[in-house]
């Protein structure tokens, strides 16, 4: 198992990820992930198209209908629990898609996930602190915004509900420079918060700005890890795996 | 999405002659119905319905179009049938050309409307135009309404084949069933058979391909009206009488029931389920109206343990094509 | 004259049931996917739940508004839970078998108890007379069936489109998966929504039974036409249901006044013209 070494905790690992196998239907995507977050730790999952790096994060939150293996969060075994429980043990995702519901507006895309933990999640005034241009949207109808807005409110939305493990999705996928930037800037001020975060991005110059851990997946196996310190070191194993 | 008939096998030659072999033995059972004691008006009965299945199940097991108003097309032909027979005195093989010449002209007419849409909302547009048609009957002076058209001559076929024998009439009957069949067959297992089911799957995709989708579906829809209407054609020489329960929702319900049981979307599953339904409701003459509650229970059962039908499970289990 | 405006009337509470029925049918249609075919038997338990609620235990039309939808939703919901759950990530299709087969069973459960004929069911005190409004007399309870189901149609409008919970059930019949990973029980927002739907249906039902009535087979004929409404309506939204409910119910009246024979009729054949025109229907978008 390849193992990135991880930043000195004495603590258990938030998340513990181990032999994690998934099917769509009748295809084998996931052949026995490993690996693990810490605690205020933001680890990206870097590969190409198709390495499963999407699947990892929806089997993780019981979406995907098929998984074998053992997933431990917080210290209990989720592999089999239903995404609405693993929601409310404080794990949010934010897809790849953003799921923005066009029938509903702006406010109540923002309003929508619950609160899942007594220790509330970021309060509204909190969160238009953080983005300020939703403030401004909260009647349009939620996919009229720009992707960038949307990408934001997609964040913004499960910040609202408490949970402590955000998983996201290719954020900065198709968005401008300058967005992009804001969404790191947003990124490593949840880290500052505390908020533990499993990244999945293609754009790894983007992910080098905030990440604390890699792990490469290809064909459904994690197949190396490095701390950040040792990103320069491994720049040409990256440019292999990633194609770049 | 687990689509209605995913289990289809494609047509291959050992497939097809695994198929022309049951054809030929059930063929051959058919004919020798005489020979036995086997009332032989029930056996035609069911022939007609078992007919109107395989049409009904040419549009959805391979069309992947649910029509919920094919009891318009056993009507209609059933009513142009009866009338040309008794009002206008023609002979039988010019009647049954009549009804189901009747059932063409319905089934384009109702195809151009109803192929606009797909999925549920084509098998509301077939009800709700089956329903339409229904009304229109109740009115129409030629039907006699409530009474129906009785006393309908079952004449010389030919001129030659006295059609009021039992013996003569089975095997017409058994003559026009096996004809039909073998034109939904021919349809199946032949290029236009294969587009068909291409666009079932992913009717996106055939698109794409180049193939306009709507006219295939829409010549299917056609093909299906015109031999139900046939069915409908000899359902009125066999029983000498059209009514409005032919044209009735229950009637559509019950040539769904029918395929269902049989097996949507297997070859012979839909003559299958028509002895079986037949035979059922011949038993259960005497209920009453628990036959429509034994009737849904069945389709419950079907839908929710029973999906490939009769036939359907035998295939599965054999790993043929029937 | 008057004869016009009392059609026209009558075409408005048919439009009430139409409303009513559709909407129940677009709401359960959106979130579960299933045409429920058996919508018209639910309306018929509606009424079949007053009349034994009055001959039975004494409670009257004013108990049977609140207890019939609740009896008859929570029968739905039980439905639900037994049956129709088994079909998710089916075809369509097999929801309208399922469906229809439990029509068959209910309608025909009950034709063997109660035959063919009607049951009656007196309007309530307080309903009874009527007003004469000078151009035409307006019996007071049909007015209120018409006024009544207005006001449910826009409550239950307003619950989905401008509430928290309408929030849920717009969202999670747009993306079940995400809002499930959210946090929401969906399934039991499936099992609640259904429960709605046929609510809808049995409050209809409830209405329906000092005019017409109560009868096994009163919903049989009704459901195609209200499967007629919504083809035309297109399932899109909300108010287009209502709009269309109410509207076909008009035409129908109209109809009935000036050509009757057609009156059976006219909305299959306004459904045939709107297919021609505009195939997914006047406020559907393409499915």
């Amino acid at each position: 198992m390849a193992q990135a070494p991880a930043a000195v905790t004495a603590t258990k690992p938030v998340l513990s990820v181990r032999n994690l196998e998934a099917w769509y239907g009748e295809s084998h995507i996931l052949h026995g992930i490993d690996f693990d977050v810490n605690a205020g730790e933001v680890v990206t999952l870097l590969g190409r198209n198709g390495a499963g790096k999407t699947t990892t994060l929806k089997s993780i939150m019981g979406i995907i209908g098929k998984r074998t293996g053992s997933i431990g969060f917080g210290g209990k075994e989720i592999i089999r629990a239903s995404s609405d429980r693993i929601a409310r043990m404080g794990i949010a995702f934010c897809p790849e898609e953003r799921g923005i519901f066009a029938s509903l507006d702006v406010r109540e895309n923002l309003m929508l996930p619950p609160v899942v933990k007594q220790s509330g999640g970021l309060t509204l005034d909190q969160i238009f602190d953080l983005f300020p241009n939703l403030k401004e949207r909260l009647k349009s109808q939620g996919t009229k915004l720009s992707g960038g807005e949307q990408q934001m409110l997609a964040i913004a939305r499960i910040l609202r509900t408490g949970a402590t493990f955000l998983m996201l999705d290719e954020p900065t996928e198709g968005l401008a420079p300058v967005i992009i930037q804001q969404i790191g800037h947003t990124i490593a001020r949840l880290k500052k918060e505390g908020f533990t975060i499993l990244l999945v991005e293609q754009n790894f110059r983007f992910a080098a700005t905030v990440a604390d851990r890699y792990y490469i997946v290809e064909h459904g196996k994690i197949i190396d890890g490095f701390a950040n310190s040792e990103l320069q070191a491994n720049m040409d194993k990256l440019h292999t795996y990633l194609g770049v | 999405m687990t689509a209605l008939t995913d289990d289809t096998l494609p047509s291959t030659p050992r497939a097809m002659r695994d198929e022309m072999i049951v054809f030929a033995v059930m063929a051959v059972l058919l004919a020798s119905v005489p020979f036995t004691g086997i009332y032989p008006f029930f056996v035609m009965q069911a022939l007609c319905f078992a007919l109107l299945a395989c049409a009904f199940n040419l549009l959805i097991g391979y069309g992947g179009l649910l029509s919920f108003g094919h009891a318009m097309f056993l009507g209609t032909a059933g009513y142009c049938s009866a009338h040309a027979l008794r009002a206008w005195g023609l002979p039988p093989e010019l009647g049954v050309l009549v009804g189901t010449g009747a059932s063409f002209v319905l089934a384009v007419v109702t195809g151009v409307v109803a192929i606009r849409r797909q999925g549920i909302y084509f098998a509301m547009i077939t009800l709700a135009l089956s329903q339409l048609l229904y009304f229109v009957y109740v009115q129409v002076p030629f039907t006699h309404g409530e009474d129906g058209i009785q006393g309908v001559p079952q004449g010389y076929l030919f001129g030659i084949f006295d059609l009021s024998n039992a013996t003569m009439l089975y095997y017409f009957v058994l003559a026009s069933f096996l004809f039909g069949f073998l034109v939904i067959f021919r349809a199946i297992n032949s290029p236009f058979g294969e587009v068909l089911k291409a666009v079932r799957e992913n009717e996106q995709r055939a698109i794409s391909l180049g193939y306009k989708t709507d006219q295939y579906k829409l010549l299917a829809y056609i093909l299906s009206g015109t031999l139900a209407g046939l069915a409908g054609a000899m359902k009125v020489l066999v029983a000498q009488n059209a009514s409005l329960s032919d044209v009735e929702v229950s009637m559509s319900g019950l040539i769904v029931l029918m395929t269902l049981v049989g097996g949507l979307g297997t070859i012979f599953g839909p003559v299958v389920g028509a002895f079986v339904i037949t035979a059922m409701q011949q038993y259960l003459a005497g209920f009453g109206q628990w036959v429509t509650v034994i009737q849904g229970a069945i389709f419950v059962a079907c839908v929710l343990l029973f999906r490939r039908g009769v036939i359907g499970e035998i295939a599965h289990l054999l790993k043929r094509s029937l | 004259m008057q004869a016009l405006y009392a059609q026209l009337l009558v075409g408005l509470i048919n439009g009430s049931f139409y409303a009513l029925l559709s909407l129940g049918l677009a709401v359960i249609f959106g979130m579960l996917n299933i045409i429920n075919f058996a919508h018209g038997a639910l309306y018929m338990m509606g009424a079949f739940c007053a009349y034994f609620l009055l001959s039975l235990t004494g409670l009257g039309y004013w108990w049977a508004l609140i207890v019939a939808p609740i009896v008859v939703g929570i029968f739905g919901m039980i439905l639900e839970r037994t049956m129709l759950k088994w079909l998710t990530g089916l075809d369509h299709l097999y929801g309208l078998l399922l469906t229809f087969g439990i029509a068959l069973i209910i309608q025909g459960v009950f034709q063997n108890y109660f035959g063919s004929s009607g049951l009656p069911y007196s309007i309530p005190d307080q309903l009874r007379g009527g007003m004469n409004l000078g151009f035409m007399f307006l019996p007071i309870y049909r007015g209120w069936v018409v006024i009544f189901s207005l006001v449910v149609c826009l409550a239950t409008w307003f619950l989905i489109e401008k509430t928290r919970l309408g929030a849920y059930l717009r969202a999670a019949t747009e993306n079940p998966t995400l809002v499930r990973a959210f946090g929401i029980n969906v399934p039991r927002m499936i099992t609640l929504t259904y429960g709605l739907g046929v609510g809808l249906a049995a409050l209809a039902g409830v209405l329906s039974a000092p005019i017409n009535q109560v009868r096994p087979l009163m919903g049989a004929d009704l459901i195609i036409v209200v499967f007629a409404v919504v083809v035309i309506g297109g399932m899109g939204s909300i108010m287009g249901s209502i709009i269309t409910g109410f509207a076909l119910g008009v035409i129908e009246g109209l109809t009935k006044y000036f050509y009757p024979e057609a009156s059976n009729t006219v909305v299959f054949v306004f459904m045939v013209l709107v297919l021609l025109v505009k195939p997914t229907g006047l406020t559907g978008r393409a499915a």
